[in-house]
């Protein structure tokens, strides 16, 4: 494996695919730090700007919370979501073990 | 107007005035659909049965006296992130294939209601991630002008469908160029409304603070009308601004004169020659129109592009955990909750998804956040400041949309950065949150289409989009795509 130039490794690409949730091949590992690497060296580009006492913007609007009159309006159809769901029981989501011995 | 200057207005004025019935006008374009789809691949799905039935419901409101909307009858399609109720709505994504939403999105219900007809589903880059429509899990779409090339993307499939003429108009959306980068390949306007005009209850995210639907039309006039129809408050986005719909398409026909226009000279560098050269002779057009035309450089725009990347791929890392094979969607059984999740993102997620999960994961991930994720934030506000300074002096600026032509199918696909750079003239208006408009103007040495830029201060739509028609009027005429029905461009 080419060490990619931006110090990407294998071993930081599967960090990163852990707290992504993604489970992926040493292939694809491989594949994404080289491609990762040459992306973060040119996204890191933002840092030659002097940002000193500039702030941040999170959104273009200036947003305020937004609330709505407290009516009884309809929400969703319960049986038409729950009909989208891979797993369902008794009205819920069904999914395997959290916690305990399978994780 | 005729049907060269706006083809949906004028179908819609046929459709109110009963010389022809909406269902007729359907049947013709599903027909076209039906002769062209199979070369250049814009829908993911045709919504044959659907589509008769809103055009019977048309036909009844003309036969009764009803008023039957301003896009009576006119056909239309929908970017298949757009939510659909009861109709498949995938994202062009392996991860929501079989998903049917239990709701309709805003701009589908207005369009609706202003009498437009939906015939399909089009094809995106998966989740909107791309610049060429590649990256659709059901395959690419083509360029209409060259089948060998891309229409661009991530709305490459609503520009296909425009452009061959398979409907005269369709929504799209954007994140960093996503509507007007395929028009400017693919010889349509397409446009990105200011952030928070148009509703953006029941687009699939992709990273909120950027996103905004738009319309894309073979005319200015029908894209204005379109944003008309599809702009307004919604109470169901929380970032929906509220203030009354506009009316743009209204002033289209006032002018450009004592209009001040900047040519960016930081949209034209490191463009193609071609592109360049069209742009300059656009600008000359808005001087010989009235307009006053000078250049203009905002070297912050040059950091657009890795601000954009880094931040729009940090938002997509965190809107696109909810697919966890939970609540909908594709689901991998595992013994447990997290090995399911892992597996299903990892089997449902194309290669791009997951590189710019990764990415922005990485962007915001303890000892990175600072350097990448927060500079990127506060070169948005310098961009921002840019922009502001620009405006004092001018009313609208111009450049380029895209740096190229359509490029070949697969001379980009395994160079992430190389296509990135697809969006280096169109992301910086989506920073600033501000609206911009490609229309055609010429093409290359090869005969591709060639797209300009206009770009206004937010809520400047109408300005916009005056000068937009005025490039339009002034623009050579465009061949007719070699795969297509546009008898608008045959002379």
């Amino acid at each position: 494996m080419t060490k990619p130039s931006h110090g990407l490794t294998r071993d930081d690409a599967a960090y990163v695919a852990r707290l992504a949730r993604l489970d992926l091949d040493t292939a694809e590992l491989d594949l994404f730090a080289g491609q990762l690497a040459a992306v973060v060296e040119y996204a890191a580009q933002v840092s030659a700007l002097d940002t000193g006492d500039v702030p941040p913007t999170a959104h273009p609007l200036p947003l305020q919370n937004v609330l709505r009159p407290d009516e009884l309006v309809p929400s969703l159809d319960r049986d038409e979501v729950l009909s989208q769901a891979p797993d369902v029981e008794a009205g819920r989501f069904k999914v395997p073990p959290i916690l305990g011995e399978g994780s | 107007m005729t049907a060269q200057e706006a083809p949906a207005l004028s179908l819609a004025s046929d459709v109110r005035g009963g010389k022809v019935s909406a269902a007729e006008v359907t049947e013709r374009h599903l027909a076209l659909i039906g002769s062209y789809e199979g070369s250049l691949g814009a829908f993911v799905s045709v919504l044959e049965d659907e589509a008769r039935k809103e055009a019977a419901e048309v036909d009844r409101k003309v036969a009764a006296g009803e008023d039957p909307g301003p896009l009576a009858g006119v056909p239309i399609a929908v970017k298949d992130n757009l939510c659909t109720r009861g109709i498949p709505t995938t994202c062009s994504s392996r991860i929501l294939a079989q998903w049917r939403p239990p709701y309709d999105a805003t701009v589908v219900t207005r369009i609706r209601e202003a009498g437009a007809v939906v015939v399909g589903k089009s094809n995106l880059d998966e989740f909107a991630m791309g610049s060429s429509t590649e990256n659709s899990a059901f395959g690419p779409s083509k360029n209409p002008y060259d089948t060998g090339r891309v229409p661009g993307g991530s709305s490459g499939g609503s520009a296909v469908a425009v452009a061959s003429g398979m409907t005269p108009i369709a929504l799209g959306s954007e994140t960093g160029g996503s509507i007007r980068q395929p028009a400017a390949l693919c010889g349509i306007v397409g446009m990105k409304p200011t952030y928070g005009t148009v509703s953006r209850y029941g687009l699939v995210a992709f990273a909120s603070s950027l996103d905004q639907i738009g319309p894309l039309a073979q005319s200015v006039a029908d894209a204005a009308t379109l944003y008309d129809v599809i702009a307004g408050h919604d109470p169901l986005d929380s970032t929906s601004l509220d203030r009354p719909s506009p009316r743009t398409a209204a002033g289209l026909g006032e002018g450009v004169g004592k209009v001040r226009v900047g040519v960016i000279k930081e949209l034209i560098e490191g463009v193609d020659d071609a592109v360049v050269a069209r742009v300059r002779e656009a600008a000359e057009e808005l001087q010989r129109a009235g307009a006053g035309v000078d250049e203009v450089s905002v070297p912050e725009l040059g950091y657009g592009l890795p601000a954009y990347y880094l931040l729009a791929s940090a938002e997509a890392s965190s809107n696109l955990a909810r697919y966890d094979g939970v609540r909908y969607g594709l689901r991998i059984d595992a013994p447990n909750a997290e090995a399911m999740n892992s597996a299903t993102r990892a089997t449902g997620f194309g290669a791009e998804v997951k590189r710019r999960i990764m990415l922005g994961t990485y962007a915001l991930s303890a000892g990175y956040y600072d350097a990448y994720y927060g500079q990127a934030q506060r070169v948005r506000t310098l961009i921002i400041r840019a922009f502001a300074r620009a405006y004092e002096r001018f009313d609208v600026l111009v450049g380029a949309t895209s740096p190229g032509t359509a490029f070949p199918l697969g001379s980009k696909v395994d160079d992430p950065l190389s296509m990135y750079l697809s969006d280096v003239c169109t992301a910086p208006s989506n920073l600033a949150g501000h609206p911009a408009l490609s229309v055609p103007f010429g093409t290359d040495e090869l005969g591709l289409p060639v797209g300009v830029q206009v770009l206004a201060p937010a809520l400047e739509e109408g300005i916009m989009f005056r000068v937009g028609a005025a490039i339009e009027a002034a623009a050579p005429q465009l061949p007719a795509p070699r795969v297509g029905a546009r008898e608008d461009l045959r002379t």
